[in-house]
């Protein structure tokens, strides 16, 4: 699809997606931290940080985006977010023999309907949130740069993405 | 007033996912198929679920994305029509016998506006309503259901979503293994 | 007789996944069979004239567990759909593959060349 010599979209898209990226991504982050408070949660806003690279991808080309979070980067997060809530959850065994144990007090320092109010909740969005970002990102971008073509008179899958050496 | 406005989306995404199905050009059929996902969105975000209107909204645009980068690209010929004519009788004949023997089960439900837990004393979602901002410090309720009381769900929703990410890149491998013997 | 439409679009996305010949429109079944399946349990924890589950600094918490809607629904919904995406995305790479195998979405076709 991107064979010319600029990758991506017109100039517009370009354009607007470089204004609107930091927003989204700040909106999916929001999301994420005050999904204990809010509508939301570490579901949507891992899907709304996802769609940041989807845009980035769609509207620069691959390659910049692939620059900005590779491929392998976004398995090793995709790792460290499951990683991170079974760590939470093995921590709740520690501290009073209950998995996922909310051992985090609760309404301290500041009372309810603050930030920092509801234990483990927070800590295990973030959780969630990198996990998911990082794995839709992987699909997305594994289904966009494999294609079937005709090599030598029979159809192949190949990739457009240049092969690191080993 | 709640109860009309659904089935008034309801009655749309019906038309929708039928014009889906039934158009043969593959393009707008994934795009009627976003117009049903939009429609169920606000159908949640009407009944008090704005976590999932949220989520279901978020995930539609990003499964059309998927959708239409991923299958449109290559096959343009049109492939319209059914499977033969016997099959799709026995099959539309035994789909509309489900329908017959599930549309009495449906009726009888207790109608709409009376969730299970205000006909039961002792119920888990009363537990969660009332003691949730106590018990967990969450003053959403949904938050503190799934990432709380019940996390293992949450646990094994994040086995099945790796699982499922990673069957897809094995399905998808290109480079294969360099033959050494 | 919401629910009764619900169960009918689940039937349509079952017609979609069993009757058509083409690939994709079979994965778009089973999408709306999933978005069917949601709506049906989302509409179960719905209370009359209720409010979200969510409380602000105001409310009576009283007052709010009379008249908030039921979460534990909510709750499985929202991680069915973002694992619905996850298959969706398993479904694609399988239809990815076939095409490849085959140069032909179509299930017919595939079953005659299979040979």
């Amino acid at each position: 699809m991107n064979q010319n010599k600029q990758p991506g979209m017109s100039l517009i898209v370009q354009t607007v997606a470089r204004w609107l990226k930091g927003f989204i991504f700040l909106y999916g982050v929001y999301i994420i931290f005050y999904g204990h408070l809010s509508p939301g949660g570490g579901f949507a806003g891992g899907v709304i940080v996802a769609s940041t690279f989807v845009l980035l991808t769609l509207a620069f080309g691959k390659e910049r985006s692939l620059g900005k979070l590779g491929k392998l980067l976004a398995s090793e997060l995709d790792s460290l977010g499951a990683l991170m809530f079974l760590l939470i959850a093995v921590l709740g065994i520690a501290w009073g023999r209950i998995f996922f144990l909310n051992f985090i007090e609760k309404a301290v320092p500041t009372g309810n309907f603050k930030l920092f109010s509801a234990g483990i909740i927070p800590l295990c969005n973030v959780a969630i949130g990198i996990k998911v970002a990082a794995s839709l990102f992987m699909i997305f971008i594994i289904l966009a740069v494999i294609r079937v073509q005709e090599v030598k008179g029979r159809r192949r899958l190949v990739t457009t993405e240049k092969r690191r050496k080993e | 007033m709640v109860e009309i406005i659904i089935s008034v989306f309801l009655v749309f995404m019906v038309i929708g996912a039928l014009i889906a199905l039934e158009t043969t050009d593959l393009l707008s059929s994934v795009i009627s198929i976003g117009a049903v996902g939009f429609a169920l969105s606000i159908c949640f975000l009407l009944v008090g679920a704005p976590d999932i209107a949220i989520t279901q909204m978020v995930v539609e645009v990003l499964s059309l994305v998927i959708l239409i980068r991923a299958t449109i690209r290559h096959d343009l010929t049109t492939i319209d029509g059914d499977r033969d004519f016997f099959g799709l009788m026995a099959t539309l004949a035994l789909i509309f016998a489900l329908l017959l023997l599930g549309l009495p089960a449906f009726l009888s439900l207790p109608p709409f506006g009376t969730p299970a837990m205000s006909q039961m004393m002792e119920s888990p979602a009363r537990h969660y309503l009332s003691g949730g901002l106590r018990e967990t410090g969450a003053a959403n309720i949904v938050a503190s259901v799934i990432l709380d009381y019940r996390a293992y769900d949450t646990l094994g929703e994040a086995t099945v979503l790796f699982t499922s990410i990673l069957g897809a890149l094995a399905i998808l491998r290109v480079y294969s293994r360099k033959k050494k013997s | 007789m919401i629910y009764a439409m619900c169960f009918i679009l689940f039937l349509i996305g079952l017609y979609g996944a069993t009757c058509k010949k083409n690939i994709v429109k079979i994965i778009l079944g089973l999408v709306v069979m999933e978005y069917a399946v949601n709506l049906f349990l989302v509409l179960q924890g719905w209370r009359k004239n209720g409010q979200a589950p969510i409380l602000d600094g105001r409310t009576n918490l009283e007052e709010f567990a009379a008249r908030a809607v039921d979460p534990v629904p909510q709750a499985l919904v929202l991680t069915s759909i973002v694992i619905g995406l996850g298959i969706l995305s398993l479904m694609v790479a399988i239809a990815i593959r076939l095409y490849e195998r085959y140069g032909t979405f179509d299930v017919t076709e595939m079953k005659r060349l299979k040979g």
